[in-house]
């Protein structure tokens, strides 16, 4: 299964958590503290945000601590303009479009 | 083809709706029929290098739409809406990406066609989500298939070298 930034932060849950985690480290329980869905629910998520690199697990004495990878998320951190190309790219079809229309009218 | 009308997209941080606006060198009764005729409509519409089938389209006020955009290999990215209002002055729509984890992520759409002097038209839409988190998510999943498309021109360009 592919796993990136973009799938980690596809779900609304995972984005809460990552939130939580950005400004305080939490083992496994505290952030399971912070959220009406079960704690094997959290723990999955967790492992997705592992496995796309975003969350690192730290073992400190007996607890594990989930820390985020705030680097990872700077892939993303230019969304706006992304998204404005995505829609630039949509616009100039319709461009294209409109100009046909304008020639067979 | 390039074009000299630029996207410019409004999204302050922290909050839950973004704006889009773009002018278009065509009179408005035109913009607004590449909106509501079907033939018209997946010409446009859909990412670059998907197809996009249309299979609700309802385009008048209380209509309802469905429509897939479907890659080549096989993978169905799903949306669905309905229309509120359908005029040439102003359409405004429900938007919901079937794709999320959670269903009910529902996005209001406010499209404005605006007439322009010499036969042009200014497009402006405000999204408003349900949440920050909402409209970040969403933006940051749509920017993933602009990135795609970003390789797909990318390969295009390869291709005329080799």
């Amino acid at each position: 299964m592919r796993r990136d930034v973009f799938q980690a932060i596809a779900d609304p849950n995972r984005r809460a958590i990552l939130s939580l985690l950005a400004r305080q480290r939490l083992t496994l329980n505290g952030v399971a503290e912070n959220f009406r869905i079960s704690r094997p629910a959290v723990s999955r998520h967790i492992k997705i945000l592992k496995e796309c690199g975003l969350v690192v697990v730290i073992p400190q004495g007996r607890e594990r601590y989930c820390e985020v990878r705030m680097d990872r998320l700077n892939e993303v951190t230019d969304w706006v303009e992304q998204y404005r190309q995505l829609w630039e790219q949509r616009f100039n079809r319709l461009d294209e479009v409109l100009l046909k229309m304008e020639k067979e009218k | 083809m390039p074009s000299k009308n630029k996207t410019t997209i409004t999204a302050e941080p922290g909050k839950q709706e973004l704006f889009i606006t773009r002018e278009f060198d065509a009179p408005r009764e035109l913009v607004f029929k590449a909106h509501i005729d079907p033939k018209l409509f997946v010409q446009w519409l859909g990412p670059h290098g998907y197809e996009m089938i249309l299979e609700t389209f309802e385009p008048v006020s209380g209509g309802r739409y469905r429509y897939i955009h479907k890659d080549k290999i096989g993978n169905e990215f799903g949306f669905h809406g309905v229309f509120h209002e359908m005029s040439e002055e102003l359409m405004i729509q429900t938007f919901e990406f079937e794709g999320l984890p959670e269903r009910g992520h529902v996005i209001l759409d406010t499209m404005r066609l605006e007439p322009l002097p010499g036969d042009r038209t200014r497009i402006t839409i405000q999204s408003v989500y349900q949440s920050v988190a909402d409209r970040d998510g969403m933006v940051q999943a749509g920017m993933e298939k602009g990135m795609n498309e970003g390789y797909e021109r990318l390969d295009g360009i390869l291709e005329g070298f080799s």
